[in-house]
Formats: structure tokens, C-alpha cells, sequence
């Protein structure tokens, strides 16, 4: 139904701190302010215990950064005693003077200033192990340091190239440890480090500077996953940022992601952030936007699968014989749509109430037994009220927990009406048995067990004693049911009808009307709940890479998805169900409701390299993300297709229904293709058409 | 407001083109070629008859009848990228000037409603009719396939003087942006004289500032199965990028025209 496992065995992480308060005055900055705090602390204040513990512990933990740092410094000094190299020396030599500085002091240089970022980025992960420590808006709070060094002639624009570079490299070298659903639910190791770049100030005048177009530079010089490169834009980008970032994109390593002021602005405002905050947001991890050094977010705080309450409403209330959501009519006697759809809503808004528990829960347990106070001292106002941020010390608290299935539900519960109630083609009783059955193409393991397990409690409930013998029994029993050939046309029959209804994200406005309201479903009741740390709760539409785990636990969906298939990505149609192109998928997508799902949601386009190819290609693709962001989309990424994807189209059409490929004067559907063609067009897309 | 319930005849309505004129566009395919190319890509469109082609095993219909109020509502959907693009309609076949009525009132339809157009189109047939649309027409793609007529009636079953009387006299009329085009087909006509040829003529109609050259392709090949036709140039494979881009030097040595390899 639901993990909240993300929290559950590290730090919450998921924040970006005030990088430039440390830039600006160093830890011992920060040590004098907390000491000046502690000596305004009463023995006789009512929280004098937390506040003056809370100080101190900023205090020792801000003095143990200052003696790392010095650490590196010793070794680079000693480095520089040995080395041979002029070069290399001199390098070695300035390190080991910049360590000595930075982060305890204010920098003084862009590279002490590069120095000092590091630092802070890599503590902030080893305090906790949480991940998606977000840098933020690197481009802006550096610019100030490397405009100076420019201004005064002491760097050149290539060595702050160099130094850039270097983070990016560095950005990569850390990893964590994650329990094993976890790693699956966040696949390829990633630490989701989120940088943004470009965008508007407080006051809303774009700041895309030197360094925004550096950062994109970085990304293409070191090739690396991280960091997770964002851009932000609005109607004030120039131009020449978006073509530079098409640019990136088109090389196929999935970076930058495209973010959208307007929407995202006045979403976060309507969760109580001031315009000036929210014309300074920043992303977290994947898609989450918030305020940096001001938001304890707790952005990712589950993943939540939409599919899984529509199989309890087909069992009343039951899943896998247990008794485990709230009791609704055997669907059998349901006799309209809405009466359907309700069901659906009550398990929906039972299930939400299990997870924001869940979510509550683990927040206490960070508050009481792992308060953060490095972490805390770089957000408001954690120092000012004496609390940590998991103590609810920031200025804006969430818990951000997000949705994925969209498109299943939307298409499956559509699917619901159309065929049963509206032209009542297929009973409901021939839909569940169809689902069960998993359409008659096979029973995996998992269903098996599944259904044991349903039959075992079943027998249990009525008091029947079972023992392992009898396990065994009703397994073999299960494997050796045979569906008959008349049940088998009928399922591939009803699987034909659910293939001809409309689907989310071809441009039609009924059903994608019908999508926001499914949408809905989970974003409305969510934005009621509060949190421990006084906040509220927030929806997001993205799964990370949970849709693939979290649908191998489920079953076959009216949409006509098979059992433990992956689950939709984020608000993106469902694999191969979007058959009219990337616009008309884009339009649909557009018309959910991104502002009430601020905890981000994730559009996900694949392209073929020819999409993109010559100047007009790239021209085109910023016009593509422009058009959709007009329409009040909010986020969205692309994947470039490789070689690989290719061979997988060729081996999976019904998965690449979409995928178009484009010629000059011509487009075709890849899958529609003969074998010989495809291989012609496999063969020529490393080299990236003109 | 008559001109949106002109019925026609189209194959395929494709959106997200962008390889075709200005900026992202939607191509409607309208049915019905008075030419017979042998490389030609949309053999479907040739025969002005619905007609049912095999694809991946399954029979589909090609051709349906519609009005331009039909059509348009599609078109209309994706405006917000005509606008960030400078894209519109487009409209291709076939020959479109085959259904010169239908042709006519689904530009004239775009126009009315702010949206750019554009027109993939041989020029085959009579000025007449060609001088009823232009009014509605902001880029006219001309295909200019072969400056010899013996050798274009042979590969394409017509001969040229006509097209070519009618590329003078649009370019002439300066109602429309136009831009040639050259289907650059191994066997037909990818000599660098031939391609020279068509430069030189096309660089002196009044107003032509630009020549596309499209590299053959096979991406068509598979339709021919399907309508249990043969295909003729099995053996012939597409061009090199070398040979293109000596192409393209060619007629940026014989002309004044900005030249683009591809769409
Ligand atoms: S003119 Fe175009 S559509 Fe007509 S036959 Fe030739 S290539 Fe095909």
C-alpha cells in the first residue's frame, strides 16, 4: 500500500542549508552567535534543559568541523612538503592554506568559497546519512565570490571552470548505505545532491548568471549522474540557457531537469510561504520544491501506491484474506459507477490515514532520539527558537509523501465505467474474476501465494486448524487449477474492450478531466493532516523508481496492466498507452492539477536523438518544454534513447507504442517498423542524425 | 464561415512534425498524387480510393473522409506550440492541390483562427488553382525533383514543365515564402550536375532564398509489402552524409541560396 522506509533507517536529509551564511561567516561565525544565544539562555526559562543542551551541542559539533577541516589541511601541507611537481605543489600548498581558512572562517576567494562548500556538503551527509542534500542555488549564492575574483583579476574563467568541475567529481564520491527495499525504490545508488540553476530573485527579476552556464558546462565535461542538475525556468529564461541545456539534454545523460516558476511559485505560497521564499525555491531530490535554510520538508516521505486500494475495494475490505482496509459492498451488487468510485475514495482516504500515522510516528522517533544540530544550525530558525529541526525548529515544516499510479487508476477506473456501468459490457463479477486470474495469462509465484494465503485464512476464519501439509495442498491445488478455454477467450475479449477505451494522455479532455479528479483522490485528503513539527502535509505525484517494486506487488488493474508489472512513472501515461506524441501526451499531463501537488510531480518524455538533432532540433525542444510549462505543467525530464532502448522497443513493442522516430520530411513509429528497418535506424542512432 | 464544412479526403493526421517548415507543426496528409515517384514514401497516398493496407499482420484503412471543421479541431490542440515555435499547419500528401477546395479552405480555416501555414506540394497542377490558395498560404515547400523532363516522366510518371512554368509564376506573384526542395534519390538524380542544375534554376526565381536537399530514405519500404505492391528501388541505398554535404558545397557554389541538408 505504502513505505514509509525511506526515514526509517537514516536521516531524514531531503534540506538545503544557508550555504552562503557559511560562506559569509564561517563556523566560528556561527559558534559566536550560538554562544551569544547561550548567554541570553536563563537557568529559570522553562526550556532552558532543551535550548541550552541544543546550543551547545551546535557549539561542539561546529568545533569538530573546524578540526576536520584542519585535518586535510596538515595532510595537504605535509603532501606539499614531498611533492616534486612545481605545479602540483603550489596546488597542494593552497589547499592545505584554503582548509586552514575555510569553513571556519568567512571565504575570502572563490576557490576558499568552493572549498567551503564541500566541506558543508559532505558533513551534512556523513551527520546523518540521509540523502538528497540538496545544494540548491549554487549558481547564485557563488557568484558573489567568483565575481570579485574575476573583478580583481585573480581568476580566470576557465580555472573557475576547473574548480566546478571538481565539485561535480567530488559530488559523485559519496554513497550510502540503504536497506535493501529502499535500494530498489531509489535504483542506481543515486544521492539525488539537487543544483539548481537560473530562475528569479525575491524581488522577481531573472539572476541567470555566468555561473548558471558554467554548471550546465560541468555536467557535460564530467558525464557523471550527480549532481542532479535542475533548471528553473519561467517567461524571463533567456533563450540562451534553455538552448545550452537542450544541449546537455541531447547527449542522453538525463540531466537537467526543467522546473516551472509559475507554477511552482504560487503553489508554495498556497502552502504558506511568502512571495519573496517562494520566488527563492529551490529543488529537493527528485522534484520538491521548498525554501532553503528555512524548510525542514520531509519531502519523499513515502511512497504510496494508488493501485493497491482499488484491489481492496474488489475484496471489500480484504487483501489476501486479512481484513485490512475499511468495509465496502462486494462490488458484486454495486449498481453505479459512483457507488464504485466512493469505494474506492474510502479506502483511499483510510490508507492515507495509515501512512500520515506511520509518518508521524517516525517523525517523533527522529525528534526524540536523533535531533541533528549541525544540520540545524544552517536553517532558520532552529538557533533562534533553541530547537533542532527535527524538534520543529524551521521556519516552514512538511511531510511530503507521494503518489504514484495516476495514470493506472485514471485509465483503469475509467475503464470501470465505460465498460461496466455506461455500456455494460462486462459484469462486474466477470472483471474480478478476470483480474484475479490476471487475465488468464498466467499466475506467477507471487499470485499464487498470494491467493494460498487468502484460502489459508479463509479456512482459518472459519476455524479450520491448517498445517503445513495443508499449505502445500492448497498450492498445488492453485498450480494445477486449469482456466478453461472459454474463460480464456473471454478474458483476452474483455482485455481487447479495456485496450479500445480511451487512455490518459492522448488530448482527450473527458478522460483527462477524469484523470485530475483520480489525481485528486490522493492530493485533497492529504493537505488536511499536520504534522509533529506543527506543518502540514503535502502531496507529490512522482514514484523515484518505486513504480517498478511497488507494482511487482500488485495485481492485474482494470486498465489491463498484468500482475506485478511496474506501476505508471510519476504523472507520465502509462507506458505505451500514449499513442498521439509527445504534444498531445504533454497536454494531458497539463491538465491535472500540478499547484495542489506541491510536493512536486514528474513528467517523463522519451526522445529519439533525431527529435533533437541541428540547431532547429534544439529550438524546437525549448519551444516543446515552453509550450508545456504555458499550459501550467510543472515539472518535466527526458530521456534521450539509446541503443539499448532501442533493442528493448524491438523485444517489447507493446511498451514503446509511442516511440517515434523522425527523418527528415518523415516520423514512423518504431514498433510499426519491419525488423530490417529497425535495425537500420538501431545502427544510426549513436550517431545522431541530421 | 461556410469554408469549415468543405468535406475532403485525408490518410493521416500527424502532430509533433518537426522536420517540416518553421517550428513544430501538424501535418494533415491529404489523399490522392497525380505523380507515381518510385522511391515514394507514402505510397498509401498515391491512389485518390480508400484502399486497406496489411500493417504488422493486421488490415487498416487507409483514407477517411472529413470535414475542415474536423480537422482543425485536432490541429487547434497544439497552439501553444505554434506559438512558441512559429509552427502551424501543414499540409502534405500526396499532391494536396489534388483536392484544390479542401486544400484551399483548411489553410484559409488556420488563417482565420491565427495559425500559421505551410504547404509540402510538387506545384502539379493548374496555376489557377494554385492562385486560389496563396492568399491563405504564408510557405509553399516545392519539390523540384529532376530539371530533365525525359528523365521525370520516367521516374515519376509526369514530366516537369508544368511544375516548373508553375514555380516562376508563384514565385513571381510574391504571395508566399518559397522554399524548393530536393528528394535526393541514388540512380535519379544525385549527380553533383543534376543537383547543380536545379540550383541554378531555382536560384533565379525572384524571392527563393533557400533549397532543402532530403536524403532518400527506406522508411516507406514496408508500406509497399503492405499494399501487395513491389517495390523498385529495394537495391538502392540511402546517401551517404559525405555525399550529401559534397552536394550541398555544390550548390552553394552555383548559387546564392542557403542550403539545409534535411528538413
Ligand atoms: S509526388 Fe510525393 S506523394 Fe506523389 S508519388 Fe511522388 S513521392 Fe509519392
Amino acid at each position: 500500500m505504502f513505505t514509509p522506509g525511506n526515514y526509517f533507517y537514516n536521516g531524514v536529509g531531503h534540506v538545503t542549508v544557508k550555504y552562503e551564511k557559511v560562506l559569509e561567516i564561517g563556523y566560528r561565525g556561527i559558534i559566536n552567535e550560538a554562544k551569544e544565544l547561550l548567554n541570553q539562555c536563563n537557568f529559570g526559562d522553562g526550556d532552558y534543559a532543551t535550548r541550552s543542551r541544543f546550543l551547545q551541542a551546535v557549539i561542539i559539533s561546529c568545533e569538530a568541523v573546524i578540526r576536520y577541516a584542519n585535518r586535510y589541511a596538515l595532510l595537504a601541507a605535509q603532501m606539499a612538503q614531498k611533492e616534486k611537481d612545481p605545479v602540483r605543489k603550489a596546488e597542494l600548498a593552497q589547499i592545505a592554506k584554503n582548509c586552514s581558512r575555510v569553513p571556519e572562517n568567512g571565504a575570502a576567494s572563490f576557490w576558499e568559497a568552493c572549498q567551503s562548500f564541500w566541506f558543508v556538503q559532505q558533513l551534512l551527509q556523513i551527520e546523518s546519512s540521509g540523502h538528497s542534500i540538496s545544494p540548491g542555488r549554487f549558481d547564485q549564492y557563488m557568484y558573489p565570490y567568483y565575481k570579485a575574483d574575476l573583478d580583481k583579476g585573480v581568476i580566470t574563467r576557465s580555472d573557475a571552470q576547473e574548480l566546478i568541475d571538481c565539485i561535480w567529481v567530488k559530488l559523485n564520491d559519496l554513497n550510502k548505505c540503504r536497506d535493501a527495499a529502499s535500494a530498489e525504490g531509489f535504483a542506481g545508488y543515486s544521492l539525488f545532491q539537487n543544483l539548481i540553476v537560473g530562475g528569479q530573485n525575491k524581488e522577481g527579476l531573472d539572476v541567470t548568471n555566468d555561473l548558471s552556464f558554467m554548471c550546465i558546462s560541468a555536467s557535460a565535461h564530467v558525464f557523471l549522474p550527480q549532481p542532479s542538475l535542475s533548471i528553473r525556468v519561467w517567461n524571463g529564461s533567456p533563450q540562451s540557457l534553455l538552448l545550452k541545456a537542450a544541449a546537455l539534454t541531447r547527449t542522453g545523460i538525463g540531466l537537467p531537469a526543467y522546473y516551472n516558476d509559475e507554477v511552482i511559485i504560487p503553489s508554495l505560497m498556497s502552502r504558506g510561504l511568502t512571495l519573496q521564499d517562494a520566488r527563492e525555491y529551490n529543488i529537493i531530490g527528485c522534484v520538491e520544491p521548498q525554501k532553503a535554510g528555512k524548510t525542514e520538508g520531509w519531502h519523499d516521505a513515502a511512497f504510496y501506491n494508488m493501485c493497491r486500494p482499488l484491489e481492496v475495494v474488489f475484496e471489500s475490505g480484504y487483501d489476501k484474506g486479512e481484513f485490512i482496509g475499511v468495509a465496502t459492498k462486494p462490488v458484486e451488487e454495486m449498481t453505479s459507477f459512483e457507488e464504485f468510485y466512493d469505494a474506492y475514495k474510502a479506502q483511499m482516504n483510510y490508507f492515507i490515514s495509515l501512512l500520515v500515522n506511520a509518518d508521524n510516528s517516525i517523525d517523533v522517533a527522529h525528534a526524540t532520539l536523533c535531533p541533528l544540530p549541525f544540520e540545524s544550525c544552517m536553517v532558520d530558525d532552529c538557533m533562534k527558537r533553541g530547537k533542532s529541526l527535527q524538534e520543529g525548529g524551521a521556519v516552514y515544516n512538511f511531510t511530503g509523501p507521494q503518489g504514484f499510479g495516476v495514470a493506472n487508476m485514471a485509465d483503469a477506473l475509467y475503464a470501470v465505467k465505460t465498460l461496466v456501468f455506461d455500456e455494460k459490457k462486462v459484469t462486474m463479477a466477470e472483471l474480478k474474476r478476470a483480474l484475479k486470474l490476471n487475465f488468464g495469462k498466467g499466475l506467477d509465484d507471487v499470485s499464487v501465494g498470494d491467493m494460498a494465503m487468502g484460502i489459508i485464512r479463509g479456512m482459518q476464519a472459519q476455524g479450520v486448524a491448517v498445517g503445513s501439509g495443508d499449505v502445500a495442498k492448497v498450492v498445488a491445488q492453485i498450480r494445477s487449477m486449469d482456466i478453461s478455454d472459454a474463460d480464456k477467450k473471454r478474458f483476452a475479449e474483455i482485455l481487447e474492450m479495456i485496450d479500445q477505451v480511451p487512455k490518459f494522455g492522448n488530448d482527450d479532455e473527458v478522460v483527462d478531466a477524469f484523470a485530475r479528479d483520480v489525481a485528486y483522490t490522493y492530493t485533497k485528503p492529504l493537505q488536511y493532516y499536520k504534522n509533529p513539527r506543527g506543518g502540514m502535509f503535502q502531496a507529490g505525484l512522482y514514484p523515484v523508481s518505486a513504480n517498478v517494486p511497488l507494482g511487482a506487488q500488485t495485481g492485474a488493474t482494470p486498465d489491463g496492466r498484468l500482475a506485478h508489472t511496474p506501476v505508471a512513472d510519476g504523472v507520465s501515461p502509462s507506458a505505451g498507452k500514449d499513442v498521439h506524441g509527445p504534444t498531445a501526451a504533454a497536454n494531458s499531463v497539463a491538465r491535472l492539477d500540478h499547484g495542489i501537488a506541491s510536493n512536486g510531480t514528474l513528467f517523463n518524455q522519451k526522445f529519439h536523438p533525431t527529435a533533437l538533432s541541428g540547431e532547429k532540433g534544439l529550438d524546437n525542444f525549448v519551444a516543446l518544454i515552453r509550450s508545456y510549462f504555458d499550459q501550467k505543467g510543472s515539472h518535466m525530464q527526458f530521456n534521450v534513447v539509446s541503443r539499448e532502448t532501442l533493442l528493448d522497443a524491438q523485444a517489447h513493442p507493446e511498451n514503446y507504442k509511442h516511440l517515434v522516430v523522425r527523418v527528415a520530411g518523415y516520423s514512423a513509429l518504431f514498433t510499426t517498423l519491419s525488423k530490417s528497418l529497425q535495425d537500420d535506424i538501431i545502427r544510426r542512432t549513436e550517431q545522431g542524425w541530421k | 464561415m461556410e469554408y469549415l464544412e468543405t468535406k475532403g479526403r485525408i490518410f493521416d493526421i500527424q502532430r509533433y512534425s518537426i522536420h517540416d517548415g518553421t517550428g513544430i507543426r501538424t501535418i494533415v496528409f491529404l489523399k490522392g498524387c497525380v505523380l507515381r515517384c518510385r522511391w515514394c514514401c507514402n505510397p498509401e497516398s498515391q491512389e485518390y480510393a480508400i484502399q486497406t493496407m496489411m500493417v504488422q499482420g493486421k488490415p487498416k484503412i487507409i483514407g477517411r473522409d472529413v470535414t475542415v471543421r474536423e480537422v482543425m479541431e485536432t490541429v487547434e490542440k497544439d497552439r501553444p506550440y505554434y506559438r512558441r515555435s512559429g509552427g502551424g499547419l501543414t499540409l502534405s500528401g500526396g499532391e494536396s492541390l489534388c483536392q484544390p477546395l479542401f486544400a484551399r479552405d483548411l489553410l484559409h480555416a488556420a488563417k482565420a483562427i491565427g495559425i500559421p501555414t505551410a504547404l509540402e506540394s510538387m506545384a502539379c497542377a493548374k496555376y489557377e488553382v494554385i492562385e486560389s490558395i496563396l492568399p491563405y498560404l504564408d510557405q509553399y515547400l516545392m519539390d523540384i525533383k529532376h530539371m530533365n523532363p525525359q528523365k521525370h516522366k520516367e521516374f515519376t510518371g509526369r514530366s516537369n514543365e508544368l511544375m516548373l512554368e508553375n514555380a516562376r509564376k508563384v514565385a513571381a506573384s510574391g504571395m508566399t515564402e518559397l522554399i524548393i526542395r530536393v528528394p535526393v534519390i541514388p540512380t535519379f538524380n544525385d549527380t553533383p550536375e543534376e543537383i547543380r542544375d536545379i540550383a541554378r534554376f531555382a536560384d533565379k526565381l525572384p524571392g527563393v532564398r533557400r533549397i532543402h536537399l532530403l536524403p532518400y530514405h527506406r522508411l516507406g519500404q514496408d508500406k509497399y509489402d503492405g499494399l501487395g505492391r513491389e517495390y523498385l528501388m529495394k537495391d538502392i541505398l540511402p546517401p551517404a552524409n559525405e555525399h550529401m554535404d559534397m552536394l550541398k558545397r555544390v550548390v552553394q557554389e552555383n548559387s546564392k541560396l542557403i542550403c539545409q541538408i534535411g528538413g
